[in-house]
C-alpha cells in the first residue's frame, strides 16, 4: 500500500513538466550557469561554492514549492478525501507522500551530484554523507512547510504564493547570496530562515567540518513547528 | 442468516450537524436495511452530503448516534474503511494520474480487491485507461470514481449523486451496476435529485428538507394517495379552454394546464371522467396523447413536500 502509493505520486511528479522545470532544469542550468559564468564573484573552483547553494535550492524547489502545488491541486481534484476512504490508514497518507518527496529529491541530488563531478566537483566523503542527511532533513523541513500552505488555501492562491515565496528565498533567503556577505544584521535573520540554514549547513558539510549545530537545530524548530500546525490546518479538500 | 445481516447497515438517530451558526442536519433519523438500496432525496443544500459524510466517518456529528455496520464511523474508522466503498460527491483523482493508475492505487489499499481491468471494462472505461484524470468527461470522472469506490468488493457502499454530470447512456449503465451489487447483497446509501433514479432504484427513499426527514416509504408508499386525489395527464395543443371541460367534469375534480400542453385532471378520477375529458377533446378537434391515469409521481409529492421556491 505506502509503496504502492510512494511510486504513484512519485511518477506523477516526474511525468509533470512544470515539476521537472523547478525540480531538476532550473537547479541544472543555475549550477552550470553559476560554475561557468562568471556572474557572481566566487573563490575558485567557483563549483564548490555553487553546490551547496543549488543543492538547497533543490531541496527547497521539490519539498516546498513542488509538494504545496501539487498538494493545493490535490486537494481541489479530492484525490486525499479519495484516497483517506479506503482502507489506507491515516499515516500511510502522509508516509507515501513523505517517501514520494524524499525519492524525487535523491534523484535530484544525484542528477546535480553528477552534473556537478562532470564541472569538476571533488567532494570528500563525509562532505558527502553530511549532505545526504541535511538533504533528508531539509526535504521534511521544506515539505512540512509545503504541507502547510498548499493544505490550507486555495489552489490558486497556494500557486502564486508558492512561486512567489521560492522566490524572494532563492534571492533573499541565504540562497544565491550567502548570509555572510550580508550586512550583520540581516545576517542574523537569514541564517534563521530555512533557506538561509539549509544553505549554510550544506556549505558547512561540504567545505568545512560538518554542518554545524544552528542550521539543523533552525531546520528542526522550522519543521516541528510547521508540521504542528500544518496538523491542525490541512484539510482534505 | 448471520448476526451482522439481521442488523442494519446504517442506523442513525438524532443527528445535529452545525456548521457555525447554520444548521445543516437537524433530527435526522435513518435506516438502512442490509443488503437494500437507500435513496436519499432532497433539494440542495438539505443536508444529505453531509448526513453521508458522517456515516462515512469524515465529519463528526455534534449530537445523535450514527453507526455503520455497527461500528462507529468516526472512533472505528480504521476497522469500518476497509468494509465500505465511498464514491464522494465530484469524484476525485490525482489531476494527472491516468485512469488506470488510479483504480490500481485504490485497488492496492484493498485486502482482496477487483480485477481493476475488469472493472474498468464493465464501466466502459476501457478507452480511457492512459488518459490522465483531469482531462476525462464529467462523466468518465464519475464511472471511475464509481470504480474506486466498488474495487475493494465492499460490503455498503455511499454513492453520493452517483450520476450527476453523466448522460444517459451512463445513468443506465450506473442503476444497472447498483441493481448488481442489491443482487449480489450489498447495501447502498445513495443520494440523488432526480426522482426517476430514486424511483428506480430505491428500497427505501427518504426525503430530506432542511437537515430533517420530511417524509419516507417505498416509492409506492410514497406515491399511494386517497382515490378522490387521483390525476388524469395527457397532452394536446396549448392554450386550450378548459372552463367547458371544468364545467363538465364532476364536482371535486378540477382540470389546469400545468405546463403548456400538458393538462391535469386531479379528483377522483373514473370511467366516467375520461369519457368526460376524452369527448371533450373530440369537441375541440383535438388528439389527448399521452393520456395517462395513476398516481401521484414521487416529483409531485417532492415538490409537495418540498416547496417549489429555488433555493
Amino acid at each position: 500500500m505506502l509503496l504502492a502509493h510512494a511510486r504513484t505520486e512519485t511518477r506523477l511528479t516526474l511525468r509533470n513538466g512544470e515539476q521537472i522545470l523547478l525540480t531538476l532544469l532550473i537547479p541544472i542550468a543555475l549550477l552550470a550557469g553559476f560554475t561557468l559564468i562568471d556572474i557572481i564573484s566566487l573563490p575558485e573552483p567557483r563549483v564548490d561554492s555553487v553546490v551547496p547553494r543549488i543543492f538547497a535550492l533543490a531541496v527547497m524547489s521539490s519539498a516546498f514549492t513542488g509538494q504545496a502545488i501539487a498538494l493545493g491541486f490535490d486537494r481541489r481534484y479530492g484525490v486525499l478525501k479519495r484516497l483517506a476512504a479506503t482502507a489506507l490508514p491515516r499515516w500511510m497518507l502522509v508516509g507515501g507522500r513523505v517517501l514520494a518527496g524524499l525519492t524525487v529529491v535523491a534523484i535530484q541530488l544525484v542528477v546535480l551530484g553528477v552534473l556537478a563531478i562532470a564541472l569538476g566537483w571533488s567532494p570528500s566523503l563525509p562532505g558527502v554523507l553530511w549532505s545526504i542527511a541535511l538533504g533528508v532533513l531539509g526535504a521534511l523541513t521544506f515539505g512540512a512547510l509545503g504541507v502547510l500552505l498548499g493544505g490550507t488555501l486555495r489552489a490558486e492562491l497556494v500557486l502564486a504564493l508558492a512561486n512567489i515565496i521560492w522566490f524572494v528565498l532563492l534571492l533573499a533567503g541565504g540562497i544565491i547570496v550567502r548570509a555572510e556577505s550580508m550586512p550583520s544584521g540581516v545576517a542574523t535573520i537569514v541564517e534563521l530562515l530555512p533557506s538561509g540554514a539549509l544553505t549554510e549547513g550544506m556549505h558547512q558539510a561540504l567545505n568545512g567540518a560538518g554542518p554545524g549545530w544552528q542550521p539543523v537545530l533552525v531546520l528542526v524548530v522550522w519543521g516541528v513547528l510547521a508540521s504542528v500546525v500544518a496538523g491542525r490546518t490541512t484539510r482534505l479538500t | 442468516m448471520s448476526a451482522s445481516e439481521t442488523r442494519p447497515a446504517v442506523e442513525v438517530s438524532g443527528l445535529v450537524k452545525r456548521y457555525g451558526s447554520t444548521t445543516a442536519v437537524d433530527g435526522l433519523e435513518l435506516r438502512l436495511a442490509h443488503g437494500k438500496v437507500l435513496a436519499l432525496l432532497g433539494p440542495n443544500g438539505a443536508g444529505k452530503t453531509t448526513t453521508v459524510e458522517v456515516c462515512e466517518g469524515f465529519l463528526r456529528p455534534d449530537a445523535g448516534r450514527v453507526r455503520v455496520l455497527g461500528l462507529d464511523p468516526h472512533a472505528d474508522s480504521g476497522e469500518l474503511r476497509p468494509r465500505i466503498g465511498v464514491m464522494p460527491q465530484g469524484g476525485g483523482a490525482y489531476p494527472g494520474v491516468r485512469a488506470g493508475e488510479m483504480l490500481k492505487l485504490v485497488a492496492s489499499c484493498a485486502a482482496n480487491p477487483l480485477k481493476p481491468d475488469w472493472l474498468l471494462d464493465v464501466l466502459g472505461l476501457t478507452n480511457v485507461l492512459k488518459t490522465p484524470y483531469k482531462r476525462l468527461s464529467g462523466g468518465q470522472q464519475q464511472r471511475l470514481s464509481l470504480a474506486c469506490a466498488l474495487v475493494g468488493r465492499p460490503e455498503l457502499v455511499f454513492l453520493d449523486e452517483p450520476t450527476s454530470g453523466m448522460d444517459p447512456q451512463a445513468r443506465r449503465l450506473v442503476w444497472d451496476m447498483v441493481a448488481a451489487l442489491r443482487a449480489d447483497g450489498v447495501s447502498v446509501l445513495l443520494t440523488t435529485h432526480l426522482m426517476e433514479e430514486a424511483e428506480t432504484l430505491a428500497d427505501h427513499v427518504v426525503i430530506v428538507d432542511h437537515g430533517r426527514v420530511v417524509a419516507e416509504g417505498s416509492p409506492a408508499q410514497l406515491t399511494t394517495e386517497d382515490p378522490d386525489c387521483q390525476q388524469l395527464r395527457f397532452k394536446a395543443r396549448a392554450g386550450l379552454d378548459t372552463s367547458l371541460l371544468t364545467a363538465a367534469l364532476p364536482e371535486g375534480c378540477h382540470v389546469a394546464e400545468a405546463a403548456s400542453g400538458t393538462y391535469i385532471v386531479t379528483g377522483r378520477v373514473d370511467p366516467q371522467v375520461v369519457s368526460t375529458v376524452t369527448a371533450w377533446c373530440a369537441q375541440q378537434g383535438v388528439l389527448a396523447e399521452e393520456l395517462h391515469v395513476g398516481r401521484r409521481s414521487l416529483e409531485d409529492v417532492f415538490l409537495e413536500l418540498t416547496g417549489r421556491e429555488l433555493r
